[in-house]
């Protein structure tokens, strides 16, 4: 038994772990809670070193706990804005593998002579802490785009997941009724082949559903370690992310106006997307950059509603350049921020921010709504989806039901794409082919700096 | 009290006030809100030190040492990468009141 003091000091890291989600829900307090929140952890980890009697290896934890350290710090540090939700997607992976890892290490000490209710903690920290570390591989791999980020759909995907999770269950059971190393091993490599099939069917735009329910999923394998270890911190700390994250999954995917259900088995119930082949033969306006910076120039309000694709571009800073340029010259200018844009809640706040845009300028989607039908023009900069109107109108449409910017609401369009592809949905989207639309195409930087420079010479 | 039962107590407990924080949280800061209880939750760290201390072959010790590497990235990656991203809404605070100033 761990002695006395450490276990108040225990149970203070699990009150700095409350203290620090609480002050992470208001933007006032979120930085100091993220510190109380490291503050807690590192003083949990530097106690256990103390009150944990025998602790063999020493030096190589400390060697590892270095290394672990470093490799976190620098890739915290290195990691650009845009590709934060696959920073942590992987964050969060690596500690459900580590999770993993520990109840696999527990079970060769205890298997044959643990209880039944440590076994089955055992059991289901092997496998969701196995489904978060390949699951969030997938996520990371589809946000890097170092794979497709559609949905996968293998051949007879269904019946290869069923078949592979009834496996696993099979396996799980089997483990609990006969705790035997080899069937450990088994269910380890089920449970990360699960994770890969878990992730694979999910489209791009719901990506960050996900890695919010495989954090969730990693929070409650943590707690169930901490059963196994009789280690009420983890127990504590492991239950608040599981169930916060359960609770953060929820608000994200009714944000995003998708029952978590579809997000997560849409792609099995095959659906008929609009056929895209018919759409190219189907005329568009598109202008220069000169008729752009003339439209904007003479607009009394001008709306913009800034995309992931703006992000990849790294264009903020031309995008802020522009819009100073415009108030210059007496545009009344605002963003439209949709809960979602960018690639996760929040994201593109995060990427203004970066880009010095004044936190006024920011409106989200529930304050400027109305406002689009005062605006003259609404300027698209690499997003699609959140102003499809058929997410308002088209039942039969993917994102059916997903709040949208009334971008169609504005006298004029303004659309920067790269090209006619849809977005990351998938989807066709009608506001493109309206007659109040104009299209510029090129790379979102690029578009803009030209957009700038003819704004400059009027 | 058996100690299942106050582990169990503790759980449940830990449900309720797990939803209860961040019940009112704005969409903003959904993001940094999952980054930070991702980063909580590198606490495995802890477990990861106590079965490595007490692994007594090769395969504990090695399995172990990888536990300790990735719980560390997630805890320590977790906070610092939190932290970026609160900074940017905390400038953006700063710009705020020294434009009305």
């Amino acid at each position: 038994m761990t002695p006395v003091w450490s276990q108040i000091a225990n149970l203070g890291a699990a009150l700095a772990f409350i203290i620090a989600l609480k002050a992470l829900s208001s933007p006032k307090s979120a930085r100091l809670g993220n510190r109380i929140g490291a503050i807690g952890a590192i003083a949990a980890v530097a106690i256990v070193f103390f009150s944990e009697s025998n602790l063999k290896h020493l030096p190589l934890i400390l060697i590892a706990v270095v290394i672990g350290t470093l490799i976190g710090f620098v890739a915290a540090r290195k990691v650009q804005m845009t590709q934060m939700p696959q920073m942590v997607a992987l964050f969060n992976g690596v500690g459900g593998g580590a999770a993993m890892a520990v109840s696999a290490i527990e079970f060769l000490k205890i298997g044959t002579t643990a209880g039944f209710v440590a076994l089955f903690a055992t059991v289901f920290t092997i496998v969701i802490g196995s489904i978060s570390f390949t699951g969030s591989i997938v996520t990371f791999l589809k946000l890097q785009e170092l794979m497709t980020s559609r949905p996968v759909v293998l051949p007879l995907g269904r019946f290869i997941t069923i078949g592979m999770a009834s496996a696993t269950l099979f396996m799980s059971v089997y483990l609990m009724i006969f705790p035997e190393i080899w069937a450990m091993w088994t269910l380890v490599g089920l449970s990360l082949i699960m994770g890969i099939l878990f992730v694979l069917p999910v489209g791009g735009a719901d990506v960050p559903i996900v890695i919010s329910l495989l954090n969730a999923f990693t929070g409650l394998s943590v707690a169930a370690s901490g059963y196994v270890l009789d280690n009420v911190l983890l127990l504590v700390a492991g239950t608040l992310v599981g169930a916060s994250g359960t609770l953060l999954t929820q608000l994200m995917a009714k944000a995003m106006g998708r029952p978590l259900t579809s997000t997560l088995f849409g792609a099995f119930t095959a659906k008929a997307t609009s056929a895209a082949g018919t759409a190219v033969d189907r005329p568009v306006k598109s202008a220069g950059p000169n008729d752009i910076a003339i439209m904007l120039t003479y607009a009394s309000k001008v709306i913009i509603v800034p995309g992931y694709g703006l992000a990849v571009a790294q264009a903020q800073q031309t995008l802020r350049e522009l819009v100073d340029l415009l108030i210059s010259k007496g545009v009344e200018v605002e963003y439209a921020i949709h809960p979602v844009a960018g690639r996760m809640p929040g994201h593109m706040n995060v990427l203004l921010a970066e880009a010095d845009v004044p936190y006024e300028q920011l409106k989200e989607m529930d304050e400027i709504n109305s406002e689009f039908s005062n605006a003259s023009v609404a300027v698209v900069v690499g997003a699609n989806d959140v102003v499809n109107p058929s997410a308002r109108t088209d039942k039969t449409s993917p994102i059916f039901g997903m709040p949208i910017l009334n971008a169609d609401q504005a006298e004029q369009v303004v659309f920067m794409k790269r090209s006619m592809r849809p977005g990351f949905a998938g989807v066709e989207n009608e506001l493109l082919f309206n007659d109040k639309t104009t299209l510029l195409f090129g790379d979102a930087k690029d578009s803009l700096s030209k957009v700038v420079a003819a704004v400059k010479s009027m | 009290m058996s100690v299942e039962i106050a582990l169990l107590t503790i759980f449940i407990l830990s449900i309720f006030v797990g939803f209860e924080v961040v019940s009112k949280v704005s969409t903003i800061l959904h993001t940094p809100l999952m980054s930070g209880a991702n980063a909580i939750h590198g606490v495995i760290l802890v477990g990861a030190i106590i079965v490595t201390g007490h692994a007594d072959n090769n395969l504990e010790l090695g399995l172990g040492l990888v536990a300790v590497v990735l719980a560390t990235i997630n805890m320590i990656g977790g906070f610092v990468v939190t932290d970026r991203m609160l900074e940017l809404f905390k400038s953006k605070k700063t710009n705020k009141s020294g434009d009305k100033k």
